[in-house]
């Protein structure tokens, strides 16, 4: 495609965009300025690709991924729930490295801020301008007692794409005739906040057919969750009687578990499972902690530029980053990491920096054809990133509405995935 | 096992038990797929384009011949009449009428004039910037007849996988031929392109000459449009979400105008919108317009 920069009237967006001061140009080592992203998911990867396509082969991007094919973890509950093959929602590198970008697959292990280097897991050390952290998250160790990413081969989490998406339906799917699946719901804030709620939909979806007499049971520390009245209406609608959900009033978050007896304990009493499902309290990725940029679980940022509180040099984006109002979604770290590219390009090359915009929608499927979605539009403020407007599907909606808004999910996912990864 | 079932727990626990039993499992929504939409889009479920049927329409449509498409050859021969009820089709054209002209002075706009769309050639009006599908279909001879007609209407990306026209299809084969029967009317031999008046688009919004008259900068534009590509993609592809590129600008103003003004019933793009200045809308139709 080709943008024609036909004659342009200046207008008043032009004035209103403020123009940075350029920093010295890649002080430590001549050449390109240098930036290095951590993390190939829904923030880093669209962080690459706009400062690749905006910098104009201005700016040197590394992009650190240990894996050669990224599964999102959006739509991975459509997969579990036989409405999406699991092909597609795997996603390789080759469009980014196609656009210029220096994809290295290798684990980032170590940041040494004061002389700007990623050490990565062969022991190369590769220098920075500016860093941009997008390792999405962890787990907090001890969250769920009995559990440990040790067992979540008994217990899968399927929090991070691939291969868990793909055990956990396995083990769905292998449950006896009538038996129990539990999921172990987490605290806030974690990542896709209505995201177990669609899985349990999604579920409920898979064992209806393959198994109808099989039960759902839900421990939640929370006592409301995100989109509540639209899945408690589906959930009447579709999957009448198969779900309990056991809020913290009846303690839902007094658990623990036995990956090995396949026991998960509610407030005391022990309840025998067939399939579980433990989502555990969550964290940043663990290299900021490395990285020294984090306070409590998460690394807290400015928004204006997704910058961290820690360093001006870093930037935070997505799951990892504490905003302010953005959920943890693969549509919010999209959006961070645009303002985040145009922030660095601004900085290095001194281009025009706009100020920054921020929206996020979140489809959920509830049952085949039956979606709703969530969103809001959000603006950096001195103190947070904040909301400034939203909407939310109705209960009642017809089904004619419910259908289109799947068919826009689909479309979503298309649009949110070739703006990640461009086309290889 | 599940000794909680045991456990004596009010029902609030339990809040997702509350319905009778056996009612819904399985069942849905006792409404069949075609009841549901006889055209697929449904009011909020377009973004890019104006929905102004009633659901009603489609009721009304009424039986009407359906002629056997697989013995019009002789499309020239082909009378409206036996194609459909161009009446009716004229209706079902409401759905296409946001995008694409016909009649006296019909004029290219986000899609091509269909003036003598039949026996045309697929991608050859001078002046519309099409998919690179329909360059490449109409390269490979693809002629706008009833059969290619039939198919694109009733799927486009079937047809032709990358076109641009967003737009999931007439289901039925009534709505079809009925407009096809419309088309008809303004497709030569015989030269029969009524004195009507073009199918002007209602102005969804009376905007002030200076708000259509703003000159956008592409490059804040192409800022902007960086939270627009989320969903919208910038190839043009349509998943499902509309195309926004290579619109004429003043269709680009006037659509984010309306939903601003929340005229237009999507709630993510009243959202989007709302918080665009007159300059943001300029700067993004000079964007998006000026792709290809
Ligand atoms: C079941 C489920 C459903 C969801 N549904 C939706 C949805 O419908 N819509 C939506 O918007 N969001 C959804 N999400 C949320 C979405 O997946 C995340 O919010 C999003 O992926 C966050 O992006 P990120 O870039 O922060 O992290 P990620 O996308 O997780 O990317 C992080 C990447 O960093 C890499 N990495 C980690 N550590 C290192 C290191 N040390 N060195 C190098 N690389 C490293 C990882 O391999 C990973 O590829 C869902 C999530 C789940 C679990």
């Amino acid at each position: 495609m080709k943008l024609n920069r036909r004659a342009f009237i200046g207008t008043g967006a032009a004035a209103a965009a403020a123009l940075s001061a350029p920093h010295a140009r890649s002080a430590s080592h001549g050449g390109k300025p240098k930036v290095i992203v951590i993390g190939g998911g829904a923030g880093g990867a669209t962080a690459a690709r706009y400062l690749m396509k905006d910098g104009k082969g201005e700016i040197d991007v590394t992009l650190i991924e240990p894996s050669r094919m990224y599964y999102t973890c959006f739509f991975s509950n459509l997969y579990i729930g036989g409405v999406r093959d699991f092909e597609t929602l795997g996603h390789d590198y080759g469009g980014l490295a196609k656009a210029g970008v220096n994809v290295v697959h290798d684990m980032a292990v170590g940041i040494d801020r004061d002389t700007k280097q990623v050490t990565i897991a062969s022991g190369a050390k590769l220098p920075y301008d500016k860093l941009v952290l997008a390792p999405g998250i962890d787990f907090v160790e001890g969250a769920v007692p009995g559990w440990s990413v040790a067992a979540q081969n008994k217990m899968p989490h399927a929090y991070k794409g691939g291969s868990q998406t793909q055990l956990l339906k396995a083990q769905l799917e292998a449950m006896p005739e009538g038996g129990t699946f539990a999921m172990i719901a987490p605290p806030n804030p974690y990542r896709c906040p209505p995201g177990p709620y669609e899985r349990v939909s999604m579920v409920a979806n898979l064992l209806s057919n393959i198994n109808p007499t099989a039960k759902i049971i839900i421990a939640d520390p929370k006592d409301k969750f995100s989109k509540q009245a639209l899945f408690q209406e589906g959930w009447g609608r579709h999957y009448d009687g198969m779900i309990d959900w056991i809020g913290p009033e009846f303690g839902g978050g007094n658990v623990s578990v036995d990956p090995d007896a396949m026991t998960v304990t509610i407030d005391g009493e022990v309840t025998e499972v067939d399939a579980c499902n433990v989502i555990p309290a969550m964290k940043a990725g663990h290299i900021c902690e490395i990285a020294g940029v984090t306070e409590g679980n998460w690394a807290p940022v400015d928004g204006a530029g997704m910058v961290s509180k820690a360093d001006p040099d870093v930037h935070v984006l997505g799951d990892s980053s504490a905003q302010g109002d953005m959920p943890k979604s693969g549509f919010s770290a999209n959006s961070q990491a645009k303002v985040a590219a145009m922030a660095i390009r601004g900085e290095l090359l001194g281009s025009k920096v706009f100020p920054a915009k921020f929206s996020n929608t979140c489809w959920s499927l509830i049952a085949p054809d039956d979606g709703v979605k969530v969103g809001a539009s959000y603006a950096a403020t001195p103190e947070k990133i904040a909301k400034t407007d939203g909407f939310i599907s109705q209960t009642g909606e017809d089904a004619a509405l419910r259908k289109a808004t799947y068919e826009e999910s689909v479309g979503w996912y298309e649009g949110i995935t070739s703006d990640m990864f461009g086309s290889s | 096992m599940l000794t909680l079932r045991e456990r004596p727990r009010n029902g609030a626990a339990r809040m997702f038990r509350g319905r009778p039993r056996g009612q819904a499992r399985g069942g849905g929504w006792g409404v069949s797929p075609g009841d549901m939409a006889r055209v697929k889009n449904s009011e909020q479920g377009k973004t890019g384009m104006k929905r102004m049927l009633s659901w009603g329409l489609a009721a009304m449509a009424g039986p009407f011949l359906c002629v056997n498409l697989s013995v019009t050859g002789a499309l020239a021969e082909t009378e409206t009449q036996a194609i459909g009820d161009p009446e009716h089709g004229a209706e079902v054209f409401e759905y296409c009428s946001g995008c694409h002209q016909v009649g006296a002075g019909a004029e290219n706009g986000i899609g091509p004039q269909l003036n003598g769309i039949f026996g045309r050639t697929a991608g050859t009006i001078a002046g519309f910037s099409y998919s690179k599908g329909l360059v490449r279909e109409g390269r490979n001879g693809m002629v706008w007849d009833l059969k290619h007609l039939d198919a694109y209407l009733e799927n486009p990306k079937a047809l032709v996988s990358d076109t641009r026209m967003s737009f999931d299809g007439l289901e039925t084969q009534e709505e079809r031929n009925d407009v096809m029967a419309y088309l008809r009317q303004f497709s030569d031999n015989p030269q029969n392109i009524p004195e009507a008046q073009p199918t002007v688009r209602k102005q969804e919004v009376e905007l002030p000459p200076e708000i259509l008259a703003l000159v956008g900068d592409p490059e804040y534009g192409e800022y902007l449009a960086s939270e627009c590509t989320t969903c919208h993609q910038i190839d043009g592809n349509y998943d499902g979400i509309p195309s926004i590129i290579a619109w004429p600008s003043d269709d680009f103003v006037v659509a984010m105008h309306a939903y601003k003004r929340k005229i237009r019933p999507h709630p993510v793009m009243q959202m989007m919108a709302g918080r665009l200045t007159d300059e943001e809308i300029a700067a993004l139709a000079a964007y998006f317009g000026a792709l290809e």
